[in-house]
């Protein structure tokens, strides 16, 4: 590590947050991000790294894409945030994009976040505005963010440490693929709604099992409860369509897309909601306030991605890849059958699972220094969450198959001693 | 009220824009283009035949569209074109492998064809459709992608008909985006496709400029240049045949194709009786007036007159007001002077021939050489004659690659009409500025890897034949896991894929059944 690495890191433990950044350091992946360009991020020191982890879809459309810096640049010669009170062109425009491709027909309102977390609390105060219950059903080891109500309703990891965890019982958490526990959650007709990712990223990727989702559609609509779409990681193209939960034939009440709407250039987040959830809008349209939400940029660089992923190229291109990856992870798979145990996959959201309890750690360490970063899922180290971007070249996912091939065979090596050689 | 899609802040004509829609385009074919080379040739020609069906069942549809956008040509004869460049084109190269390895024990030596990857396909606009289908039919016959980049005066034709060929492919089996096409093509956009490090090779067919272009991209290219084809008639020739043969090939398509005779030359000991022919096969033989009339209709103050190209004799001397008896198939203008003071003796692409009277064969062939000089070289020629060492004499001299004998040049420079390569893309080689001197084909777009042995006797040959190629074909799907008909959650094999090294004497085939089981019994089904 550079001498000037190494006075920046010090730097980052005094005046940002000493805590992320010695953790990084123990588990030896010393990345300073410096210069990024489409899926390459070049560490302070010079190295590069294949970006496998995209932020969770932020940088689907790669870093920086020119397109996007391009709108940004020229949305900057005429707008700048916008005033969050008044009738705005921008915000309009997207409104009107997203009621153009949203999973229901009724979608016909959007309410704009600055970012995810407020952008799912705005969902959930609509839920409960629209059903007047206060009850909210999410799965267990949920992630949907860190703000107020956000918070409560995943692991309690994030909500305890600021004495922020729910005490009235009001938030309610059923293990994911559980149909019952979700109808016993549901029966008493007093939950106003069950937020689900359409894929739990976070916890690894668990699938949900063949009509898991569409049954808890119905359970919502036989006990009165709204369904929450979160396609904050699953939307925007990343599973074949542009929005994951259609697939599934899921038509939700209310829908949150974030992270990649604002291409990685310009934070936004958004809520679709359809007309009948969307009382509150007309009841008194200043209750929910937001002053970065939905900023006028943002909402530029949001419209050039919807019209970007929606292009006619991009379908085959997250086809390709998908069926590309796949069928090389699974020669891999192959390799190291002790240690490389299973794929979960729709479109290029992949979880990769390792049979040690906290396999994916050594997994990210070594393809960390064999040049590519795709991170662990926080919530269940078994799985590397392994997620290629929608633009990737073929070039690009075969080097980083002949990476992944490496690296897991150098963490299967360290986890489980010297391998056995066959044939 | 219905949700509307509007554009506030308008990017689209950015370099940022431009570059990014040419790069997802590119890589989509290059994607498609990888996919591709796990194709055998069974499959490979499954989807030629496809495609090749689909082109000759849209021929007469797209002559009559293609007509009607560009004002180019006749119906009829676009649509022999677009037939020929269907069936027959395949046919042509029907026994040619362009997939597997060609072994040579003699040289101990294997040729692994390999694909260029990516074709960036310049189509012009007076043979769009035929283009469309041969460049398409020789890209898939070599397993490479395709994007087209239409001219702009046949833009929907041609979009229309590439649009039907993508699908025929695609629904034989070809990887999606194996054809693509450019549905605005503008020259900035053009531009970033062609300088593109996507695009492995440009087959430009068209105008200089846009040739030029294309070799200035600093991608790989073979550009061909215009034509302006000279036909000499000798005193050999039988007359009235030649005449024939030069008024069917002038008003083929109206001399839309390259191929066309521009000049005609002839001897002074002919010149009456080959007049009389002409006329005998409906060719207005024009007078001085006439000619005076064409040259400036033809060639005005700034520059050749398109609006005359593919255009009709009879709608031709109407607008120039020369009267031909209804019929007339070509005008004839006879020429004193070749070169730059006669504009005549330049390619003109509609069925009007310039006609030149000499003294002596040595003149002629000193003419025909003025003529390609001025314009068209190493494109094509004709000679009519009964005399091969006249025909010997005339070719070695005149800068063409391809020179034909008693036969219409249109037709048969294109391969149509005589045993060369049929085509709608003229190499003109070294002396017309380009890569190739051939009629392209297939074989243009693949090279070979060559594994050569150590010559030395003491070394062995491999036994390569019956090795298999690794042909994979198209890429499983991946599952979509939890929705409904998708493959589901695949697990992993229980034990190590078995190499052939500790399962002596069983075959590949033999070995993935034994997989195949094996999974299964995993699997429970």
């Amino acid at each position: 590590m550079s001498q000037a690495k190494l006075e920046f890191l010090d730097r980052s433990r005094a005046f940002w947050n000493p805590g992320k950044t010695q953790d990084w350091q123990d588990m030896g992946v010393d990345l300073v991000i410096d210069r990024r360009e489409g899926y390459y991020l070049y560490d302070m020191d010079g190295r590069r790294l294949i970006d496998l982890h995209l932020n969770g879809g932020t940088y689907n459309l790669g870093h920086r894409n020119a397109e996007l810096v391009e709108a940004l640049r020229a949305g900057a010669e005429r707008f700048d945030m916008g005033n969050h009170h008044f009738p705005a062109l921008a915000r309009t425009a997207l409104a009107e994009a997203l009621a153009a491709c949203a999973p229901a027909p009724e979608m016909v309102y959007t309410a704009y976040g600055s970012g995810g977390g407020e952008a799912i609390d705005i969902a959930l105060k609509t839920a409960r505005h629209a059903t007047q219950k206060r009850k909210i059903v999410s799965i267990v080891k949920a992630y949907h963010g860190h703000t107020g109500l956000a918070v409560k309703t995943g692991d309690d990891r994030f909500s305890k440490l600021f004495l922020s965890e729910d005490t009235q019982g009001e938030f309610i958490q059923v293990p994911f693929n559980d149909l019952n526990a979700m109808e016993d959650a549901l029966r008493g007709r007093d939950v106003a709604a069950v937020i689900m990712e359409t894929i739990p990223a976070t916890y690894g990727f668990p699938m949900p099992k063949e009509g898991y989702l569409p049954a808890v559609k119905r359970l919502c609509e036989r006990y009165d409860a709204l369904y929450i779409a979160d396609e904050v990681q699953t939307g925007l193209m990343r599973c074949g369509e542009i929005w994951a939960c259609t697939k599934y034939g899921i038509e939700p009440d209310i829908m949150v897309t974030g992270k990649g709407i604002g291409g990685g250039m310009y934070p936004i987040a958004c809520v679709l909601i359809t007309e009948r959830c969307g009382g509150w809008l007309k009841e008194d349209g200043f209750g929910h306030i937001s002053t970065g939400g939905g900023a006028e940029l943002g909402c530029i660089v949001a419209m050039k991605v919807l019209e970007m992923v929606q292009r006619p190229e991009v379908r085959t291109m997250v086809r390709n890849i998908s069926d590309y990856m796949r069928a090389g992870l699974d020669q891999i798979m192959a390799e190291y059958p002790d240690f490389f145990i299973g794929i979960r996959q729709h479109g290029v959201v992949m979880g990769l699972e390792f049979n040690h309890e906290q396999g994916a750690k050594p997994v990210m360490k070594h393809l960390y220094d064999n040049g590519v970063w795709a991170i662990f899922s926080t919530l269940d180290p078994r799985v590397l969450q392994f997620k290629p971007g929608l633009l990737m070249t073929q070039a690009e996912c075969e080097e980083v198959l002949r990476r992944v091939e490496i690296g897991v065979g150098l963490a299967r090596d360290e986890l489980m001693g010297a391998r056995r050689r066959h044939g | 009220m219905e949700p509307q899609v509007r554009t506030l802040v308008d990017i689209s004509g950015s370099p940022a824009a431009l570059k990014g829609r040419a790069d997802l385009v590119l890589e989509r074919a290059r994607w498609a283009a990888e996919i591709f080379q796990r194709y055998d040739r069974d499959l490979t020609m499954a989807i030629v035949d496809a495609v090749a069906a689909a082109a000759h069942g849209n021929a007469g549809r797209y002559a009559e569209w293609a007509v009607k956008e560009t004002g180019f040509g006749v119906v009829e004869h676009k649509r022999h074109k677009n037939e020929m460049t269907a069936f027959p084109l395949v046919d042509f190269y029907r026994d040619e492998d362009f997939v597997n390895p060609r072994i040579d024990e003699a040289r101990k030596m294997v040729e692994i064809p390999r694909p260029a990857g990516v074709i960036m396909a310049l189509t012009p606009s007076t043979n769009p459709i035929a283009t469309i289908n041969y460049k398409i039919l020789i890209s898939l016959m070599t397993r490479n992608a395709i994007v087209i980049s239409p001219h702009p005066a046949a833009r929907e034709c041609s979009v229309d008909a590439a649009r039907a060929l993508a699908q025929a492919a695609v629904e034989a089996g070809a990887p999606d985006g194996v054809i693509q096409i450019i549905e605005d093509p503008t020259i900035p956009l053009v531009e970033q496709f062609m300088g593109s490090p996507k695009t492995s090779l440009i087959l430009a067919t068209g105008g200089t400029a846009m040739v030029r272009s294309a070799y200035s991209s600093s991608s790989p290219a073979i550009g061909v240049g215009p034509g302006n084809a000279p036909v000499f008639v000798d005193s050999s020739a039988d007359l009235s045949k030649a005449a024939k043969r030069i008024v069917e090939s002038k008003s083929f398509d109206n001399s839309a194709l390259c191929t066309n005779e521009s000049v005609l030359i002839t001897l002074a000991e002919t010149d009456a009786r080959l007049r009389q022919c002409f006329k005998q096969a409906r060719a207005h033989v024009c007078d001085d007036d006439d000619v005076a009339r064409l040259r400036r209709y033809l060639f005005h103050d700034r520059g050749f007159n398109i609006e005359c190209i593919g255009r009709d004799a009879v709608w031709i001397a109407q607008e120039c007001g020369i009267r031909v008896p209804d019929g007339t198939l070509i005008l004839l203008a006879p020429v004193g002077q070749i070169g730059v003071e006669e504009p005549l003796s330049r390619e003109k692409l509609c069925p009007v021939l310039a006609y030149h009277t000499v003294n002596s064969r040595r003149q002629a062939i000193a003419q025909a050489r003025a003529v390609l000089r001025l314009a068209g070289a190493g494109h094509s020629a004709a000679v009519h004659t009964g005399d091969e060492q006249v025909a010997m004499q005339f070719a070695a001299a005149v800068e063409a690659y391809r020179v034909v004998v008693n036969a219409p040049c249109t037709q048969g420079a294109a391969g149509f009409q005589t045993a060369l390569a049929p085509t709608f893309t003229i190499g003109t080689g070294f002396f017309g500025r380009s890569s190739v001197g051939e009629n392209i084909g297939p074989q243009h777009l693949i090279q070979w890897t060559r594994l050569a042995y150590n010559s030395d006797a003491s070394e062995p040959f491999g036994h390569y034949h019956g090795l298999s190629s690794g042909f994979s074909g198209p890429l499983p799907e991946a599952p979509a896991d939890g929705v409904p008909g998708s493959n589901g959650y695949r697990t992993p094999s229980p034990s190590p894929r078995p190499s052939q090294d500790t399962l002596p004497g069983v075959t590949r085939d033999e070995l993935r059944r034994m997989i195949a089981e094996e999974l299964r019994a995993v699997l429970g089904k």
